[in-house]
């Protein structure tokens, strides 16, 4: 099935068997490979990206529901190679390890906050829960979302 | 894994949806929110011939409220629900139950028919929809059914729905003044699967509790309620005396499953604590909402 999309601001065509879910649509065919598929069944969060405004699951998602869509992935935040607000935050809070549930974190994050920009600890923990992360335990995940915040505020 | 193949249909209108349902019969799955069927799809647990996709039929998402009740349409996501004004003003337990719904990214695509179609019996709405005694519409070629909530839940992931009908909108009563609201659960994380969870009304006249639903989430192979506590409060005066034997009642003959997030006696338990903690909260509430 033919598919136009919005991707990162650029009209995108393509074609997908209906089984076809964004994530992979995403990355086999547009190869925007910085959306990663963990679980691929809708747990581990790792495939988040943003559609017309709200954070999704792209695994949980097929692609030809995207048709007509305004995607954004992570290679959308920084387009020009110079890292975000809540990019350059979390670099600092050393908000990462082995580096692979980061995409999801970040596009969680950056949907959330732009609905919550004053959100605290606990908020941002509950909008977290639902992203696995296997190495860092978390702390600093939240810390790096809470800086990005708070640098936000003060812009 | 990715997802078994299958034939794809995407109808634009409910007499289109129903046209396929009638053809293919059991044959085919109904992708709404998908939230639910396609970690199906992907786990190989469910192999439909053909999916068909609702996601386009735009009648299926309107609200609307009247002579009592809200009528949700089956495929309104659940973070439209949660932000609507009319659900939180007319059917408070149903706006307490969906921030509990899984992820935010989760119910940016999930749908209020999609998880009560599911039944999930560990889910927050079908307590929701239990204790309330919501309503479920459902379209058929041979034309409408009007199925109550008591009879909706048959089974595990089990509905009164026939192959060749769609839930096409639920039906919930809005709540009379002085009614206080709460949903309960006990997680492992915010976002999971209750253990268990409970869903509790209380209305209250000069006093006394006029009216009183309790529905337990994740206790049987279906949302049940607690009818001996139910009656036991009506009537009565709110204290904690009266919860702590409300407790007692709605888990004295309830025989709950186990698993490795805990025994059916830690669920049991927990059961007990839900109802305490659930009926002083909604007894509380019931109070501020006079």
């Amino acid at each position: 099935m033919d598919i136009t999309l919005r991707v990162n601001g650029a009209t995108c065509t393509g074609s997908a068997e209906a089984r076809t879910t964004l994530a992979d649509f995403l990355r086999d065919d547009l190869d925007l490979t910085g959306t990663h598929v963990g679980c691929e069944h809708g747990v581990c969060g790792a495939c988040t990206v943003i559609v017309d405004g709200r954070a999704v699951r792209s695994c949980l998602m097929l692609a030809v529901q995207a048709a007509g869509a305004e995607v954004t992935t992570i290679e959308g935040l920084a387009p020009d190679g110079e890292l975000g607000t809540l990019q350059q935050a979390m670099w600092d809070s050393h908000s990462f390890q082995c580096g692979f549930c980061t995409p999801g974190f970040v596009m969680q994050a950056t949907a959330f906050l732009r609905a919550h920009p004053d959100a605290g600890e606990q908020q941002v923990r509950e909008a977290l829960s639902g992203n696995i992360c296997r190495c860092t335990g978390y702390q600093s995940i939240i810390d790096g979302v809470l800086l990005a915040a708070e640098r936000a505020r003060q812009s | 894994m990715k997802l078994p193949p299958f034939d794809y249909e995407a109808p634009t209108t409910v007499s289109e949806a129903v046209e396929l349902l009638a053809e293919h019969q059991d044959e085919a799955s109904v992708l709404a929110g998908g939230q639910s069927l396609i970690p199906l799809l992907a786990l190989r647990l469910a192999h439909p011939a053909v999916l068909i996709d609702i996601n386009g039929v735009d009648e299926l998402s309107e609200l609307s409220a009247a002579d009592g009740w809200v009528a949700i349409g089956a495929m309104t996501r659940e973070y439209v629900a949660e932000e609507s004004k009319a659900i939180t003003a007319a059917v408070p337990l149903l706006a307490a139950a969906l921030p509990l719904i899984g992820h935010e990214a989760i119910r940016s695509r999930g749908t209020i028919g999609g998880s009560l179609a599911h039944a999930d019996p560990a889910a927050e709405l079908p307590a929701v929809a239990r204790a309330l005694d919501a309503e479920f519409v459902v379209r058929g070629q041979g034309g409408m059914r009007v199925i109550p909530a008591a009879d909706w839940f048959e089974g595990y992931l089990t509905t009164a729905r026939q192959p060749d009908e769609l839930l096409v909108e639920v039906r919930f009563p809005a709540a009379s003044p002085n009614t206080g609201v709460s949903f309960q659960e006990v997680a492992r994380r915010h976002g999971d699967f209750a253990v268990v969870g409970l869903a509790a009304s209380l209305t209250l006249s000069d006093g006394a509790i006029s009216d009183a639903r309790l529905a337990f989430a994740g206790l049987s192979d279906v949302p049940v309620r607690a009818a001996a506590a139910e009656d036991l409060l009506v009537g009565e005066r709110p204290s904690d005396l009266l919860f702590d034997e409300a407790a007692r009642l709605a888990t004295a003959d309830i025989d709950p499953p186990a698993d490795l997030h805990g025994s059916s006696d830690y669920r049991r338990k927990v059961a007990g604590a839900l109802v305490r903690r659930g009926l002083r909260a909604a007894a509380d509430n019931a109070g501020e909402r006079q």
